[in-house]
């Protein structure tokens, strides 16, 4: 059984906590605990029968507003697969949220109010998982109860999105009229849709596949930590701990190091201080070199005859996340990218992106809060990167502020 | 009481690779991955250590991670005076075993160091006060980096709370000033006296824990399984006999037998009857089981419904 991470996305009123709430309660997730605590609420605030959306809200300060403020993680499983589901908030100031929780999904629900249909924050989230490579995208049009099941009103707003999708690159959609209150199309067909033939919600949930999403071919190993213990019997041992972002790596292959460029052999592959044969992608392992080469937190290994770009200059789109200061040409940050950290200067914005409209946007001095744009950076030292759209893991990037600390700009390099 | 945590399996490893993706080895990558990360941002790092499943996980989940090397970092107990014994036992020898560092400090001592106020009455907890005994114990190691068991399955709060949870100068949590967390990119850049909390199981629910523990063929505390023993029956929830619980007119002294779903303050965990004497009968227990972990046996969670957003805002972990 495997896992699968799927974010759902919508406006604040388009149903999105009863969706999950409906999900967990169909697939009997919800304990028998939490379920009187529900009742108990949902009793409390005279909301009549029971409040599934309750399920998600979290925090004192979201129930009182009545808002998701920030990314909630839910877990669930049917017999078939493990989910983590990524509850990222609706509210317009929180689209910073959105890309956060998109960053690791392997698929995304955008939710529609069939009785509006395309809105300005549909467009805005297809946008967020397009940009951030999400390979699955599922759009169910929720309150299908509300348009008296018209299959017409399924296909117009259907029509309208497929227009919309062909301006980003979405690798795999599937279009799903459902109902989350009602239960319609979620986890068990609808007897109220019966001109929908399609699978429903949790089915595709539960079938698609993640393992071809991934980049199997190109090898890339970022070093995280370096291993010497130093003892008696472990005198020379130089284990490179780190994950394998993409590809595969085999004992014996000839690989390079990066930025230096240094050629060597892997010697011996370990996991757990055991001895394996390979390690592939997202396997956490760690990799001994025939070589006494030169290598530490940062550096990238790759395979030999496949190279990533290695370069001080960059060009990425970059979603700015801070709400106190802006970004502008000049600025300076430190790039972490894979375990490389390194202090950059912004170039030149070259254009922003409006999120609603998909507009360029030309001479832009500044960016601010949830602002999507174009931008061309030079780093000190020179980074090893793929582009994103080609391989996530090695073309990711944040920006973090040099005084503050925090995390202000997510990155994606082109 | 033996601890086969010495020596880490290498034919399970092998045969769960080979059936891959398996969701298992997928959240082990994961939290391996975490502690490398710690490691390699931080200078003082400590794993907070209580003798409990999620932190024996932990413990294994470091193993591996640094293995043929020692756990770069010491292990942690903050010990309230009010945990069960066999916990604290299984806490010594396996740090002795494994050749890690242990830090003890004791909240009966920050109690009387500051003069400190304790709860009285009935429910009476050390669950607040153990906060002052851990930001003293991270002030006084300079600790910059605290590893921490706790999971998101378990609780709405944690259920927000970043894998990377950045802690000011006071041990505070501010749920709405929380770093975004992107792609497996953990900024842990902090200035000095600032904290990271850090959750590698953040991912994991309760069964994965179980699940992960009986694949790895891990030895657990005693009090995990189903044995005879003497409780107060207190509001329908049945807590340890010790003289740390005064118990009140109302509460009935009763013999059952039981196992502890979770192992924190005898003055706040609830055991559950049961007959689950193996990993497997808890296993199956638990996935029969309608009632979580927290709901069933932490009577501080349920003071209020935001117990845990107040307690982790004033630095509790």
């Amino acid at each position: 059984m495997d896992l699968l991470r799927f974010i759902t996305a919508g406006s604040v009123d388009d149903g999105k906590s009863t969706l999950i709430g409906r999900l967990l309660y169909d697939t009997k997730n919800i304990l028998a605990d939490q379920m009187e605590a529900i009742e108990r609420a949902s009793k409390s605030r005279n909301v009549g029968e029971i409040d599934l959306a309750l399920l998600t809200d979290g925090l004192r300060s979201e129930r009182e507003q009545g808002i998701t403020i920030d990314v909630a993680y839910k877990y669930f499983q049917t017999p078939n697969r493990k989910f983590i589901s990524i509850d990222a908030p609706g509210h317009i100031q929180y689209t910073r949220n959105m890309v956060t929780g998109a960053s690791n999904a392997d698929l995304a629900i955008i939710l529609v109010d069939a009785r509006h249909g395309v809105v300005e924050q549909t467009r805005r989230h297809s946008l967020i998982a397009s940009m951030l490579g999400i390979p699955h995208v599922i759009v169910a049009i929720n309150k299908m109860d509300l348009v008296g099941n018209s299959e017409d009103a399924f296909l117009e707003i259907a029509k309208a999105y497929q227009e919309l999708a062909s301006k980003l690159n979405i690798k795999d959609l599937t279009l799903i009229p459902v109902s989350a209150l009602n239960g319609d199309n979620i986890v068990d067909r609808s007897v109220n849709m019966p001109w929908y033939t399609g699978e429903t919600l949790l089915s595709v949930l539960e079938t698609v596949n993640v393992l071809k999403d991934q980049n199997q071919e190109d090898g890339r190993f970022s070093v995280q930590y370096v291993i010497r213990p130093q003892t008696e019997e472990l005198h020379d041992y130089r284990g490179y701990a780190g994950r394998v972002q993409s590809g595969t790596f085999k004992k014996g292959d000839l690989v390079k190091v990066l930025p230096s460029g240094t050629e060597s052999k892997i010697a011996k592959i370990e996991f757990g201080g055991n001895e394996i044969e390979e390690a592939s992608v997202l396997e956490s392992v760690t990799i001994l070199l025939e070589d006494d080469v030169d290598i530490s937190r940062g550096d990238t290994i790759v395979s030999i005859n496949n190279s990533p770009i290695v370069s001080q200059d960059i060009e990425a789109l970059v979603c700015w996340m801070d709400d106190k200061k802006t970004l502008k040409a000049g600025n300076k940050y430190v790039l972490q990218h894979g375990t490389a950290r390194s202090r950059c200067s912004i170039r030149d914005i070259e254009y922003q992106i409006d999120i609603n409209s998909y507009e360029k946007l030309d001479e832009v001095e500044s960016l601010k809060l949830n602002d999507v744009a174009r931008i061309v950076l030079r780093t000190a030292q020179p980074i090893a990167y793929d582009p994103y759209q080609q391989n996530r893991a090695n073309g990711a990037a944040i920006l973090i502020d040099e005084t503050s600390n925090v995390t202000v700009g997510a990155c994606m390099i082109e | 009481m033996s601890i086969s945590v010495k020596e880490v399996s290498d034919i399970s490893d092998q045969e769960a690779r080979r059936s891959s993706p398996d969701y298992l080895d997928q959240l082990e990558a994961e939290a391996i991955y975490i502690m490398r990360e710690v490691a390699g941002q931080f200078e003082r790092p400590a794993l907070l250590f209580s003798g409990g499943k999620d932190s024996i996980t932990l413990v294994r989940l470091a193993q591996k991670a640094f293995a043929p090397g020692k756990i770069p970092f010491p292990l942690v107990h903050v010990d309230t005076g009010h945990n069960f014994i066999e916990a604290i036992n299984y806490r010594d020898e396996l740090a002795e075993q494994i050749g890690a560092k242990l830090v003890v400090r004791y909240v009966e001592d920050t109690i009387k160091a500051k003069g400190l106020k304790e709860q009285t009455g009935k429910n009476a907890s050390r669950n607040w006060l153990q906060t002052f005994t851990l930001l003293d114990t991270i002030e006084e190691f300079e600790f910059d980096a605290c590893i921490g068991g706790a999971r998101r399955d378990e609780e709405k709060a944690r259920a927000k709370e970043r894998i990377f949870s950045f802690r000011d100068e006071f041990g505070q949590w501010d749920p709405k000033r929380q770093r975004p967390e992107l792609w497996n990119l953990f900024n842990g850049r902090i200035h000095k006296g600032e904290n990271v909390r850090v959750f590698p199981i953040s991912n994991w629910t309760e069964l994965d824990v179980w699940a992960y523990l009986k694949r790895e063929n891990i030895t657990l505390p005693s009090i995990y399984f189903a044995h005879e023993r003497e409780l107060i029956l207190r509001d329908g929830k049945l807590l340890n006999n010790t003289p740390v619980i005064e118990p009140d007119e109302h509460d009935q002294i009763v013999k059952r037998q039981v196992r502890f779903r979770t192992v924190g303050d005898m003055t706040c965990t609830a055991a559950v009857e049961s007959s689950a004497a193996t990993l497997d009968e808890v296993i199956a227990e638990i996935t029969v089981s309608r009632i979580s972990e927290r709901g069933e046996t932490r009577i501080d969670d349920q003071q209020t419904e935001a117990a845990m957003e107040d307690r982790k805002k004033g630095g509790y972990f």
